[in-house]
């Protein structure tokens, strides 16, 4: 029986996830040095479109439609059959087609969260290519094994309320294969090297907005699960970025802005799998162990490595989207969302050990695979610019445009 | 004293910066320009419309020095900001009558270093 208010809930949750995309082109856009934003807008701005239509042909048949096995193959193919009745695997109060554009959101993003690895040097037209397989390949398949009817993590009963695991470890992950073959950035002197911090502030402004469609739109309907998401979320970014700062100042002397508006960011992809099944006090402790996690990640494992993840796609949602699925193993609670499961502290310790061997399974799907397609798109286009293109700028060498002027 | 104004390219200034520390020069001046040289400007396009010539990014430095800090500092610009392509840049030299430090009011050679 649709549900008119669950129907509008779940639309205006899509396009608040839909606005997640432009605002993260700005918090990455901000990051970059200045001959370089205009590119990492455009990459952006080209998944919303390119995974928009990849989506509704193919993209949501392989992750949704019901099916057993490596994804949920052509039943759904270019919408064929997703109208206005409601699919009861997923919700039996929303339209089928409702569903469908919700999820295309997260599709869109995901890809887009991997430019953080590789900015400011991969080629324009080689990106489209990747970002196009690497949705089919891996998106797609990850996407059905956790949330598609049918998907064999989901029937293991692996919790992950908005993509902890389908959005922020694939995505962190493949960012972490991506910077390791590219190698690092052509005359870059300190890293990072935002050139605009403002710019940074809208965009986490617009992310954090959007987070709400995120993790309070998962529920799917108007209830005491989407409503703990709301605040769950809230909690855990207002938690981690705080604590992000006040890591800055007691190790470095000073809080910036570029810290706290990372903590946050670390805060939101860290609660995402754990938003419906958490409540709020776990949320904070979330938040806090999301910030000290990823604060360690960026601030002192990169810098030994020293591999040049540009913008921290990998020490920001990687590790941010594992520890909160590991940490939802541990607090998730039956109190909070009765279709859930209690994790370890709450004496289930099997829910934990599913947590591990989910992220461990994804994780090195997303890294192989992701490995190979960058691969074969390196053999057959190229993925990196020449070097005299990196030092003159991306903006001006793929596009033809520069973001700023000194004169008129 | 002399004064030399650098014209060179943006991503060479790290090196040009390391070259001049080396050689003892740690005074400069920097700022951002926009410039037209033997490089052609670059072609840039706005919803279609094509736009050619376009002034290209520089950086211009300038550094005061005396007489004999001259031959050391000019080699030192060359040697971070030379690629051998057109585009390079220029340095020009010209004589300086006077330098004088605000703060202690000391004028000429003493007031340059």
């Amino acid at each position: 029986m649709l549900n008119m208010v669950d129907t509008l809930f779940v639309l205006f949750s899509a396009v608040l996830v839909m606005l997640m995309t432009p605002g993260l082109a700005f918090f990455y856009g901000g990051m970059v040095r200045r001959k370089n934003i205009l590119s990492v807008l455009m990459q952006c701005m080209v998944t919303l479109c390119l995974i928009s239509l990849q989506w509704m042909l193919v993209g949501y048949s392989l992750s949704f439609a019901p099916a057993k096995g490596f994804w949920g193959g052509f039943g759904w193919f270019g919408l064929n059959g997703v109208g206005f009745s409601s699919c009861n695997d997923y919700s039996s109060t929303i339209p089928n087609q409702v569903f469908m554009f919700f999820q295309m959101m997260f599709a869109v993003i995901t890809p887009a969260l991997i430019i953080g690895a590789f900015a400011e040097r991969m080629k324009f037209s080689a990106y489209l290519i990747f970002a196009l397989l690497w949705s089919t390949f891996v998106y797609d398949p990850i996407c059905h094994w956790v949330w598609g009817a049918g998907g064999w993590l989901r029937q293991l009963g692996v919790l992950d309320f908005a993509g902890g695991i389908v959005v922020h470890t694939t995505a962190g992950i493949a960012a972490l294969a991506t910077t390791l073959i590219i190698g690092r950035r052509k005359g870059i002197n300190h890293i990072p090297s935002p050139h605009n911090l403002p710019l940074v502030v809208i965009g986490t402004g617009l992310l954090w907005f959007g987070w709400f469609g995120f993790n309070g739109g998962s529920a799917l309907a108007v209830n005491g699960v989407a409503a703990n998401a709301f605040v769950t979320t809230n909690a855990a970014a207002a938690a981690a970025g705080l604590s992000w700062a006040l890591l800055e100042w007691i190790r470095n002397g000073r809080p910036t802005v570029f810290g706290i508006v990372t903590g946050s960011i670390a805060g939101l992809a860290t609660v995402t799998p754990a938003s419906g099944f958490v409540s709020v006090g776990s949320a904070v402790i979330i938040g806090l162990l999301a910030s000290v996690g990823c604060f360690i990640a960026i601030a002192i494992i990169k810098p030994k490595f020293g591999y040049d993840d540009s913008l921290d796609a990998f020490g920001v949602h990687g590790i941010g989207g594992m520890i909160g699925t590991l940490l939802t193993g541990l607090f998730a609670s039956k109190v909070i969302n009765a279709a859930g499961a209690d994790g370890l502290f709450l004496g289930n310790p099997k829910q934990f050990l599913i947590q591990l061997f989910a992220v461990a399974v994804v994780a090195l799907y997303t890294f192989s695979v992701t490995f190979l397609i960058y691969k074969l798109v390196d053999v057959f286009f190229g993925i990196r610019v020449k070097e005299k293109d990196e030092i003159v700028g991306l903006d001006l060498t793929q596009h033809r445009e520069s973001a700023y002027t000194i004169l008129e | 004293m002399k004064l030399i104004i650098a014209i060179i390219q943006p991503h060479r200034l790290e090196k040009v910066k390391e070259e001049l520390y080396k050689a003892e020069v740690n005074l400069i001046t920097v700022n951002e320009v926009l410039g037209h040289g033997r490089q052609m400007g670059v072609t840039e396009y706005y919803r279609g419309v094509k736009e050619t010539g376009n002034l290209l990014r520089k950086t211009r430095l300038e550094i005061a020095v005396n007489d004999n800090y001259l031959e050391a500092t000019i080699k030192a610009i060359i040697k971070g900001a030379k690629s051998g392509e057109t585009g390079d840049g220029k340095i020009f030299v010209m004589d300086l009558q006077d330098c004088i430090r605000i703060r202690t009011e000391e004028r000429g050679k003493a007031a340059i270093g």
